[in-house]
């Protein structure tokens, strides 16, 4: 908190959204109306996980929400000097613990970039299938759960139910429902187990059951829309002032996706897909474009089914992995937003220094100047809308 | 329980009248899901997802409060910040209370045993009834930490010396 915004303080700024007609200044007299602060977390169903925001309201309308972070603030970037390479995989795979393969391809990547290795294709093809299988099963689970932070119960039985299928799949290859720690240095651990191609086809067709079962019950339905349209409005200038990045950032109307954008990595530039945008920058925005996303994933993992191509899934790497000194810098295109590893080695079986880029991290900064204004209710569907990790926020 | 603050129950009560207070105290658990981390993703699926459905075993996971709650499973890595909060909560849950601690890190810091900034085991600060091991552990596991609570809240005497010396009892250990 600034001093301008500390009431009693010579430099007191007084909101001007809080300065109220003549009328009501009169009525404030006789009532003495003062602000209240209400806490928000840090163990509320909203905010997943432990994020505590604290909001002073005038009424029932915020003045100031200030996000209160670091509850889950686990050391990761201390942790990656004292671990060797493939533990720090397992470790980084905790981050955002929703799509945990999507966050070691970055790290690993930057490994590789370092060492000069290069994974076979048929092991980026995997790759790819595995981060989209857990972008589908993230985003699964928020189609479901903005339901619930809106008041209707129902739609969070059906994320859970069908992100189950998809964590099967993911547990079939990788033996971990949502921690696989599966990627090596210069490739993956094992190839696909028999049978696995066609179990996927057979699931996403269900998920495209369940994609448009969740445009009919959830983004068609009229409170929902009376809900979330006009709730929480990100421009796109702000947003990216802000860092906002991934589907928040696309759903202002910004064309902007590292997987097509970025430095190329993993198999997107072969496949055929397409980036969604929305003009309108709010919480229904929100919702419509990672519905979209998701449907896009799954179509890309049915293209990877169908041009797998063969070969190794593992380049050849000494047994032991030193890393050769120098520094990389991959950033990628998580479920969540942009994520980037800046990994420093100096040669030894460790990295010497990782910095970690996390997408929530910048997505919730942008707290403050949007709950400005915004009424109680509101509060709650715009947290749920910006859709963070608390693992990804603290580190 | 009320029984016992009214004094009925100031002596040691008949075995079936013991055995009927737990018979519905173990059956109507009441669960407060204190998430914290990845395994709260995992509480989620086995508390909330239909696949497996806990209330089947007659568990109620949405209390409003902790205060209306009988067990609390936490789930996740508590760093220092968060301890105060996990021991303020605990105290705020009425007696007899019971605590389950699902995965590594809430058991013993589990991926994070020398980070600068979690704590490693909740047994430090609040007494643990079930230690659920696994990183995360399945669903299944905190169902069977939860069948194995069941028969210990059955075998438990009600008086009301017992319930106060219940502490001195044994951890139990998943596996
Ligand atoms: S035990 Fe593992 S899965 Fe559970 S919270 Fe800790 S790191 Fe996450």
């Amino acid at each position: 908190m600034t001093t301008t915004e500390i009431p009693g303080s010579p430099d007191f700024e007084i909101d001007p959204r809080a300065l109220t007609p003549l009328a009501d200044q009169r009525l404030d007299i006789e009532l003495q109306s003062e602000d209240m602060v209400l806490n928000i977390g840090p163990q509320h169903p909203a905010t997943h996980g432990t994020l505590r925001v604290v909001v002073r309201l005038d009424g029932e309308r915020v003045v100031s929400a200030d996000p209160v972070i670091g509850y889950m603030h686990r050391g990761y970037e201390k942790l990656t000097e004292y671990r060797t390479y493939p533990q720090v995989t397992t470790l980084i795979n905790r981050i955002d613990w929703l799509s945990s393969f999507a966050n070691e391809v970055p790290f690993i990547h930057a490994a590789e970039r370092i060492m000069g290795v290069e994974a076979p294709p048929r092991a980026e093809w995997i790759r790819t299938a595995l981060t989209e299988l857990s972008r589908i099963a993230t985003f699964i689970l928020f189609l479901g759960e903005m339901g619930l932070q809106v008041g209707a119960i129902t739609p969070a039985f059906y994320g859970f139910r069908d992100r189950e299928h998809v964590l099967n799949l993911i547990e079939a290859v990788t033996g971990g429902r949502f921690h696989p720690n599966f990627n090596r240095i210069g490739g993956i651990k094992d190839d696909l187990p028999a049978g696995w191609i066609n179990e996927t086809r057979r699931v996403m067709g269900l998920m495209l059951e369940s994609c448009d079962q969740f445009e009919d019950l959830v983004a068609g339905n009229e409170i929902f829309q009376a809900r979330t349209r006009g709730c929480g409005i990100i421009p796109a200038d702000v947003g990216a002032a802000y860092g906002v990045s991934g589907s928040n950032l696309r759903a202002s109307g910004v064309d902007w996706d590292l997987r097509r954008d970025g430095q190329p990595y993993l198999a997107y530039r072969e496949l055929d897909w397409k980036v969604f945008t929305h003009p309108d920058g709010d919480t229904f925005a929100r919702y419509w474009v990672r519905l979209q996303e998701t449907r896009e994933a799954i179509r890309m993992v049915l293209q990877i089914l169908d041009g797998l191509p063969a070969g190794p899934v593992m380049a050849k790497v000494p047994r032991i992995i030193k890393v050769p000194a120098g520094e990389a810098w991959v950033n990628t295109e998580n479920p969540l937003g942009e994520m980037g590893y800046y990994v420093i080695s100096k040669g030894a079986t460790g990295p010497f220094r990782v910095k970690i880029r996390t997408a929530s991290f910048s997505n919730v900064s942008i707290l403050p100047w949007l709950l400005k204004g915004v009424y109680v209710p509101d509060v709650v569907t715009i947290l749920a809308g910006l859709y963070f990790i608390l693992g990804d926020i603290d580190r | 329980m009320g029984l016992i603050e009214s004094g009925l129950l100031q002596k040691k009560p008949l075995k079936p009248v013991s055995w009927l207070l737990n018979y519905s105290r173990k059956y109507s658990l009441w669960t407060f899901q204190w998430g914290l981390a990845c395994c709260a993703i995992e509480m989620g699926a086995a508390l909330a997802g239909p696949r497996y459905d806990v209330m089947r075993l007659g568990v109620i996971p949405f209390p409003a409060s902790p205060r209306q709650a009988d067990l609390v499973v936490v789930s996740g890595t508590v760093t220092d910040k968060m301890a105060p909060s996990v021991l303020r909560l605990y105290e705020q849950m009425p007696d007899p209370k019971y605590v389950i601690s699902m995965g590594s890190c809430a058991n013993c810091g589990g991926p994070y045993w020398d980070s600068y900034s979690v704590t490693k085991g909740i047994d430090q600060i609040i007494p643990v009834d079930v230690y659920v091991p696994g990183c995360p552990p399945r669903p299944e596991a905190l169902m069977e930490a939860i069948v194995i609570l069941q028969q210990r809240i059955q075998n438990e005497g009600v008086g009301n010396d017992e319930l106060r010396q219940r502490w001195r009892g044994e951890h139990i250990l998943v596996d």
